[in-house]
């Protein structure tokens, strides 16, 4: 049974429909790359599995529960995500970003929540950077944190919106080492990406979208090596001439 | 028989400050907790909430504090309430400060950036749960200055109370000028006990200010 099922979702913002019937499943342990233009409802999708958007049509069921605003919290729990500001929260140090979700989520008790924080960081090599405010670390860094607390509720699958977008190109490595290792784990994983490389080297399967809905999927060397259809074609050229 | 404004003036002068601090504390304490409230009710996902604090807020904003303590002070007597000053300077104070309070709070809390609320939500914290651990927390910061800021007012303001009798500075001012005769020396001097608590406050919220400011 797939661990994300999304059937005929639609999502409009007013008068534009961003998603336009929207079909994909995710197996357990999958790593799936999101690509598609600005505007083509890559990370409009992500947000309906989680239910940061209300969804307008179609069904969208994670880790076998349906995402509606009654069920959010459950959804939640098994659903982690990464943004591409990183949302730390800036009172809290590093250590105490990664432990307050265990606190306020699963009511684990402070000590145990810091332990395991202390863990995750030295899991994402920032140990030394536990109790560092966000301002005083690096995007790269902060990226890094971001991971490690929403690992800490132990979710089944990662949501990654663009989550390298906003960083220095000499920080992105840090960040897809991580992201990298988790897919080796068996985190199942649906990133929204520009770094096309990455997506070759780490994804299961790419899914290309185009005007809200999923024009063409596969394995990353059938989609960006033999595009079938013309949006694609012309999209891995774009990419071609900008790298 | 006239009196000198000596010693024995000056101290019965420190004695009713003690009444206006009292007045600010209470107004203070009073204000804070239902502008906190008002603050809440301005920013809840709850539209009749929000309409019903905006409308708090501007009806104690543009009606004089000196109308309120009348209103009140007049009014406990047509509930058939004797007509206590203290209840009726708390009463009064208390509304216009909440007012204040709650916008204040208000714009604080609006000046946490969506992207809080954005991650706390993904992570599966409920409304409350955001308020309590990732937007108040930043608010306080934001709100600090202007709040110390909004203290000074409230000091001053507490004069009015005067008015309807409450012996505070103000009135023991009034008091020792009707004894002394000498306007000029006993208001100069009541200036300068209000400038003695006002000022180190104005500086303080100056200083929060720069101290907040440096941090971001």
């Amino acid at each position: 049974m797939p661990i994300v099922e999304i059937a005929s979702l639609v999502k409009r913002f007013g008068a534009t429909t961003v998603l336009d019937g929207v079909d994909l499943d995710v197996a357990e342990g999958e790593v799936v790359a999101i690509i598609g233009r600005s505007g083509s409802g890559k990370s409009t999708l992500l947000r309906c599995i989680n239910g940061l958007e209300t969804i307008d049509g179609g069904q969208v069921t994670a880790a076998g529960v349906t995402v509606q605003p009654s069920r959010l919290r459950e959804v939640r729990r098994f659903v982690g995500m990464i943004f591409q500001g990183f949302n730390l929260f800036p009172h809290l140090t590093a250590l105490e970003n990664v432990a307050l979700p265990q606190i306020v989520i699963n009511r684990v008790p402070k000590d145990e929540a810091h332990a395991k924080a202390a863990r995750l960081l030295e899991r994402v090599q920032l140990s030394a950077r536990a109790q560092a405010y966000p301002s005083n670390l690096s995007g790269g860094q902060q990226q890094r944190v971001a991971i490690a607390r929403a690992l800490a509720l132990e979710p089944r699958v990662l949501l990654c919106d663009e989550i390298t977008s906003a960083l220095d190109p000499e920080m992105v490595g840090e960040v897809l080492d991580v992201v990298a290792e988790l897919a080796k784990g068996g985190m199942t994983m649906m990133l929204v990406t520009h770094e096309m490389g990455f997506a070759r080297q780490a994804a299961d399967r790419v899914v290309f979208m185009h005007e809200g809905r999923i024009a063409e999927q596969g394995t990353p060397a059938e989609l960006l090596d033999r595009p079938r259809t013309a949006p694609l074609q012309q999209f891995v050229q774009s990419i071609r001439h900008k790298g | 028989m006239i009196r000198e404004f000596g010693s024995v003036e000056f101290v019965y002068l420190l004695a009713a400050m003690r009444w206006t601090l009292g007045l600010s504390l209470v107004a203070f304490v009073g204000g804070g907790l239902v502008g906190l409230v008002i603050a809440l009710m301005r920013v809840a996902p709850v539209a009749p909430l929000r309409w019903l604090a905006a409308g708090y807020i501007q009806l104690f904003q543009a009606t004089p504090l000196l109308m309120l303590l009348f209103l009140v002070f007049f009014g406990l007597a047509l509930f058939g309430l004797s007509q206590n000053e203290f209840v009726s300077v708390t009463v009064a104070l208390t509304a216009y400060a909440s007012s204040y309070f709650g916008e204040i709070w208000r714009g604080s809390i609006q000046a946490v950036p969506q992207s809080q609320w954005q991650g706390s939500a993904a992570l599966g914290f409920s409304y409350l749960e955001q308020m309590r651990h990732v937007v108040l927390p930043q608010s306080v910061r934001i709100a600090t200055p202007p709040t110390v800021g909004f203290m000074v007012q409230l000091v001053k303001n507490t004069s009015l109370a005067s008015i309807i009798g409450f012996h505070e500075l103000t009135h023991a001012a009034q008091y020792v000028n009707n004894l002394t005769l000498k306007p000029i020396l006993v208001y100069g001097v009541v200036g300068a006990m209000y400038f003695a608590v006002c000022f180190p406050l104005y500086l303080l919220s100056r200083r929060l200010e720069r101290t907040f400011h440096a941090d971001r």
